[in-house]
Order: structure tokens, then sequence, then C-alpha cells
């Protein structure tokens, strides 16, 4: 590229602002893994003994599993006995009042507010209320109360197995089986945490909930497992938040997050990813290898994925859909960005097999630096699903010219009546582009931002407003370095 | 105002501008004309620091200021406006959006505030205005979708937000219809006034019946051959470029 670009490049370090460290008493388990250590997890968390079984079964049907090798990404092996499954601050808070100044430090200067007399407070930002998961469990959750007043369950998931344990028994593992896969098997076995939401029928969640995820501690595997279940004819919006300090080792985060719907029910998920990526030359960063599945149930119900995916050295991820009920809708809107040495291979499911269900996806990957971004995507007509609807739009950008976009659609109609679309385009950030910009006065790096998001448009779009703008943010940011 | 010295330049691995020296004086509209290949739009893409294009020896100064020495968007702030002869598409960015960042880095670059939404607002639609674009035009993507006289006018939409000293446009009338023609033409004379220069960079002359130059240059092989008024330009639309090739 040409020297003006080649400035810009050498200015510009990467700048990964939630890298820092917390440093905090921890009481983590040593590393490796067998049922002790499960044992250990499960009686750390005082769990009722059918969830003990429940995870020494997933073990015990991991350990018989092997890790895909199907997804266009390349690493080594990672070897799971170095890793420890649980990490947790030493002083387990009783209320929002007791946690560790250091913590609420830490959330302060990721921007997630832990007080409810500052969310409260602040007149011009829409109320959240948000769970906190730090390392292997959930600190604190605000607006409980509020919630509860209304009828909604928001908690953590050890709490809800403790609380609400014919919510959990009956639907934990209904749309993620315990061998779905090698990752999900082995979250099953290790979770330590994560999100319970449950909202009542004919229930309007009062407001966005979300869950911020960081992780703190070293050589230390994150695993949560988030279950939301919208009862008849009930809505929530759930974000989700996720940073990690910059460290030389790559760091495993394998989460699992179910999502239920009932009849009627709407469930609208948004997720900024923005775990550690590594460093320019592909050192450390996370392996972000998720499993995110919604179950439309009943009739009419919809669930909707919105994801912006920054960060992670590897992300491995596919929010997908069931279409079970008649008349279902599922939606995914994905923006997975790699810069660097960073490698995507992320997409969706939608399974039809109710009547007249209705999907649309849109995917927009911009691959930057030496960074590898595969759009994978299953569309797939049951016999049954007879006037069944599916939309796919599928866009690459392409940021200079040594990383490579990918994609792998794969379409399968067992219904003559059911109408399956797919159009993709792959582009380029062009020089001419970037010179139109610059004889206009907008220097490079704004150029390329603005371009970026006029791509990512239409999934901005779904975004809930705040998220969206920080969404743009984050693509700003997660370029620097990339015209060169 | 523009001193183009003893200008020498070579793109794709070709000298293309052989010594061309040009003053550019405020209050002037200049016609750069020649047939094809003889380095009209290079000399254009120089000024505007086009990726690409080699400067091998002479100089190009705006006021004293050596342009080469600066970044393409250095230059924009120092008020060169370079009006391109294919515009690019910029797809989900609209146009307006695209204008106030123009706008607001242009005028930050130069220690002023950023125009508010309001009188952004109210210049961009008076300037689509005066070029009969409809309003609903700025919401559109960066000429996304847009026809050959759309992205003409929406270049000339741009100069007369940006208010550039120095205005260089390159076979802008290419691909106009008549009406189409007049309508940009309008709008570069609107924009012509003492404070400013404009360089019509064409290969016909018809553009000449509506913008009137002071002088005309012809540009063959690197070099000008020739500098009249107007009526060099009709001369060579009866007789061609051949005569001037061969002294």
């Amino acid at each position: 590229m040409s020297d003006q670009n080649q400035a810009v490049h050498d200015r510009l370090a990467r700048d990964y602002s939630a890298g820092f460290v917390t440093e905090i008493e921890s009481e983590t388990l040593p590393p490796g893994l067998d049922e002790d250590v499960v044992r250990a997890i499960s009686a750390k968390k005082d769990e009722p003994s059918w969830m003990t079984e429940w995870r020494l079964d997933a073990f015990r049907r991991w350990r018989t599993m092997r890790a895909p090798n199907w997804a266009h990404v390349r690493f080594d092996p990672i070897d799971f006995e170095s890793i420890s499954y649980f990490s947790a601050p030493r002083n387990k808070p009783k209320s929002l009042d007791e946690v560790d100044p250091e913590l609420l430090r830490t959330y302060d200067k990721l921007g997630i507010p832990l007080h409810e007399r500052e969310a409260l407070a602040g007149v011009e930002r829409p109320q959240i209320a948000v769970d906190a998961v730090f390392d292997s469990v959930s600190i604190a959750t605000t607006f409980k109360e509020r919630l509860r007043d209304a009828g909604v369950i928001f908690c953590s998931i050890a709490e809800a197995m403790r609380d609400h344990p014919e919510l959990v028994r009956k639907h934990l593992g209904s749309v993620v089986p315990v061998t779905d896969n090698f990752y999900a098997a082995l979250n099953s076995a290790v979770f330590s945490d994560g999100s319970f939401v449950y909202v009542p029928k004919h229930t309007r969640c009062p407001m966005e909930l979300s869950t911020y995820f960081r992780i703190n501690a070293e050589n230390t595997g994150q695993f949560e497992r988030t279950l939301i279940i919208a009862d008849e004819g009930a809505y929530v919006s759930y974000l989700e938040g996720c940073t990690a300090p910059m460290r030389d080792e790559n760091q495993l985060h394998a989460a699992v997050v179910e999502l239920v719907a009932l009849e009627d029910a709407e469930i609208k998920y948004s997720t900024v990813q923005n775990w550690y990526p590594g460093d320019e030359q592909g050192r450390g960063g996370i392996y972000n290898f998720v499993t995110k599945r919604g179950a439309c149930l009943g009739a009419r119900s919809k669930i909707s994925w919105t994801q912006v995916e920054t960060g992670s050295a590897i992300t491995w991820k596919y929010p997908s859909v069931v279409l079970r009920g008649d008349d279902s809708v599922g939606e995914f809107y994905s923006v997975a960005l790699t810069n660097n040495a960073q490698q995507a291979d992320t997409g969706t499911k939608m399974l039809h097999i109710g009547r007249n269900t209705k999907s649309t996806i849109v995917s927009k990957g911009i691959s930057a630096g030496r960074s590898q971004n595969a759009y994978r995507g299953r569309v797939r007509m049951n016999p049954g699903a007879r006037g069944a609807r599916n939309h796919t739009r599928c866009d690459s950008l392409l940021i200079g010219d040594r990383c490579g976009a990918h994609t792998f659609p794969y379409i399968e109609s067992r219904n003559p009546s059911a109408v399956v679309e797919h159009e993709a385009t792959t582009s380029k950030v062009s020089d001419d582009q970037l010179f139109l910009c610059a004889q206009r006065g907008i220097d490079p790096e704004k150029a390329v931002s603005m371009i970026v998001n006029g791509f990512c448009r239409e999934v901005f779009r779904e975004l809930p407003m705040e998220f969206a703008v920080e969404a743009g943010k984050l693509l700003e940011v997660s370029l620097e370095g990339a015209v060169g | 105002m523009l001193e183009i010295e003893n200008l020498h330049a070579r793109t794709g691995g070709q000298d293309i501008l052989q010594g061309v020296t040009l003053t550019v004086r405020r209050g002037e509209v200049h016609a750069v004309m020649g047939p094809n290949g003889s380095g009209k739009s290079t000399l254009a893409n120089v000024i505007a620091g086009r990726p690409g294009y080699e400067v091998t020896e002479g100089s190009v100064r705006l006021d004293g200021t050596d342009l080469l020495a600066l970044e393409p968007e250095d230059r924009a702030h120092q008020g060169v406006f370079l009006a391109f002869q294919y515009p690019v598409e910029i797809p989900g960015v609209s146009n307006m959006e695209f204008l106030k960042a123009a706008l607001d880095s242009r005028r930050a670059a130069n220690g002023q505030e950023e125009l508010s939404a309001v009188d952004f607002m109210r210049r961009a639609r008076d300037a689509a205005g005066r070029l009969d674009l409809n309003p609903e035009f700025l919401k559109r993507g960066v000429n996304e979708g847009f026809s050959g006289g759309e992205k003409k006018r929406n270049e000339i939409l741009q100069m007369l937000l940006l208010e550039p000293a120095l205005a260089v446009l390159d076979e802008t009338d290419s691909g106009l219809d008549i009406d189409a023609l007049r309508v940009v033409a309008a709008g570069v004379n609107a924009f012509a006034s003492p404070d400013n220069a404009v360089v019509l960079v064409t290969h016909y002359q018809r553009l000449l019946d509506h913008i009137v130059p002071d002088y005309v240059h012809v540009l063959v092989e690197g070099s000008i051959v020739r500098t009249g008024d107007k009526n060099l330009a009709l001369e060579l639309e009866s007789n061609g470029y051949g005569w001037l090739a061969d002294p």
C-alpha cells in the first residue's frame, strides 16, 4: 500500500483499553481436570446432588469426544490439563454494598455501572440491570428488587439452581444437549457461573438486562452458562459484553447460552464481544469457543441474535435458532471484525421445523491485517416446514491484501414449498475510496472507520441504541493500524 | 496562488508530465485541454496528491506552501479540491455523513468550530437545491447507485459545501447530457469568485460554452505547448490537436 497508509500504520499501535489486570486475592483450583475437579466445582457452589451427577455425566461423555477440526482456524492443540477450571475472588459479597472496592473500580474502569444509585441518577442513560461475572463467579447483580416486582428473575445461575431448581432442571441442556459438541460437553462438566433469566407470562421485562463477563486470573478458563426463558407472551432484551487483560498466553472461554421462547414470546440477545485479541504478532488472546442456541418452542415466538465480534484470538461461534413453533421467527445479525492475526469462524444455523417459520441472516465480515474471517451457516428446512422462508445476506469486506474472507453456506431444503435465498458479496476498502476521503480532508483512520461503519449499518441498526454507539467506537479502536 | 514549475511526474512506470509550468491567480478560470494520454488527469491527480504518482522534478506551490510535501488530506485542508473523473461509491455511508465529516475535518484543521447539525443541513440543502438535486439525495449512500450525471453533480455539491481555494475539475463534463451540463456549469459559475480559482481539465470544448475560461492551455505529451484565451479552444474544436503536435 501507499506511503501515506504506511505512515498511519506506523503511528498507531493497537490500543486495547480493557487490557489491565485487577490485583485481587483469588481462590483458584490447581490446573488439571478429572472427576474430583468436577466434584470440587459442584461442591464450591453447594449444588444439589442431581447437578453434581449431571456434571459428572457430561465429563465422562466429554472424555470420549474429540475437538472439532472443521473450522477454518489454526491453533496448537489445547492442553486441557494446564488450565485451571475455577477461580473466584476470595471474599464472596452478600450484597452490592459488600463488593470488594477493587472489583467495583474494575467495572468502573470498564464503564459498567454496578451501583444502582448511579445508574438511577443518570438521566440520559437508559437503565440497565447488570450481572457481573468475574472469572468463575457472579459478583453482583443489580436492580434485582425492581425486577422481582415485575416478576422477572435475574440472577446468577448458581443462585437459580438453589432458588428455582425446577426451572433450571427443566431447561438446562434442553436446547444445547450435553453431547452437542466437544466444548459444550466440557462446559456442561465444569461451568462455574453465568446468568439466569426468567420472564413470566405476558410480561415485558421493564429494563434491558445485561451480563458483563470479565476474565482476570491467569491460566484460567472461563466456562459460563446462560439460560434465558421467556414464558408465553413475554419479552426480554439481553446484552452481553466481554473483556480480558492482555496476556501472552492464550486463554479458553467456552460458554454455553440457551434461550427458550414459549408461545408469542420474544428474546432479543445482543453481544458485543471484545475479548483480548492477542498482540500484532498473534501472541496471546482468548480462544472464544462458544455454543449459543435458542429454541422457538411456541407458535409465533421470536429469537433474534445480534453480535458484534471484534475481540478474541480465535472465534468459533454459531448462535442458532431452532424454529419449532409454527410462524416462529429467527434472526441473526452479525458483524465480525478480525485484524492482525485474529481468526474467526462464525455464523449461524437456522433449523426450520414448524410451518411458516421465517429466518433472516445478515452477516458482515471485515478482515484486516493478516486475519482470516469465515462465515459458516446452515439453513435447514425440515419436511414439515411448509411455507418456511429464509433470506441470507452475507457480505465480506477486505482491508489490505494479506487477509482472507471465506463463506461456507450450507442449505438443505426438504420441503418443496420452502423458500431459501442466499446473497453474498465480497468487496475491498479500495485505495480509490481512501483517496476520495483524503481528498475531502478526512484522514485515513477516520475514513476506514467510516467506510466500515457504513458497511455494518444494517446490523448496528438492530442493536439497542446505547450499544450501537459503543459498537461503532469499538470498531474504530479495533481497526487502528488496519490501514497499511 | 497556484504555481507549478517545471513539473515532471510518472505513473505506472511511464513518464507522463515532462516539465509543466503554470501559474493560476485568484479570480481566474483556467482550462487545460489536450488529446487523450497527454497528461491532463495526471496533472490533476499530482496536484491533489493521489498515491501512485511520482514527482521526479519540479514544484507545486499553493500560496507559497509546498503542496508536494503534504499528505492529500492536508492539501485538502489548504484548500485544494479535486472533482473526480470517476467518483467511487462508499456504500452505507450517507452523503450527509460524508459531507459533514469532510467539512468538520476541514474546519478543525483550520481552527474553526464544527458546524451545528442545523447549520450544516441548511447549507447542504441549499447547495443541493442549486444543483437541482432532491434533498433526499443527501440521505443516500455516497455515489451508491447514482447515475453518471448524479455522480458528477455530487462532486460539484461537495465543492460548493467545502468552498475550496482551488478547484480542479477532472473531466467533469464527460458523461453529462446537455441539461446536466448546464446545471453543473451554473454551479461552477456560481462558485467562481475573486477569492478562488478554477482549473477545468477537459477533452472537449463544449463545457467552455458554459464556463468561460480566462486562459486555455494545451497539453501535449506532458508539456504545455500553447496558451491562449477562449478562442484557442474554438480553434481546437475545429482543427483538432494535430496541428499543435508538430510545430
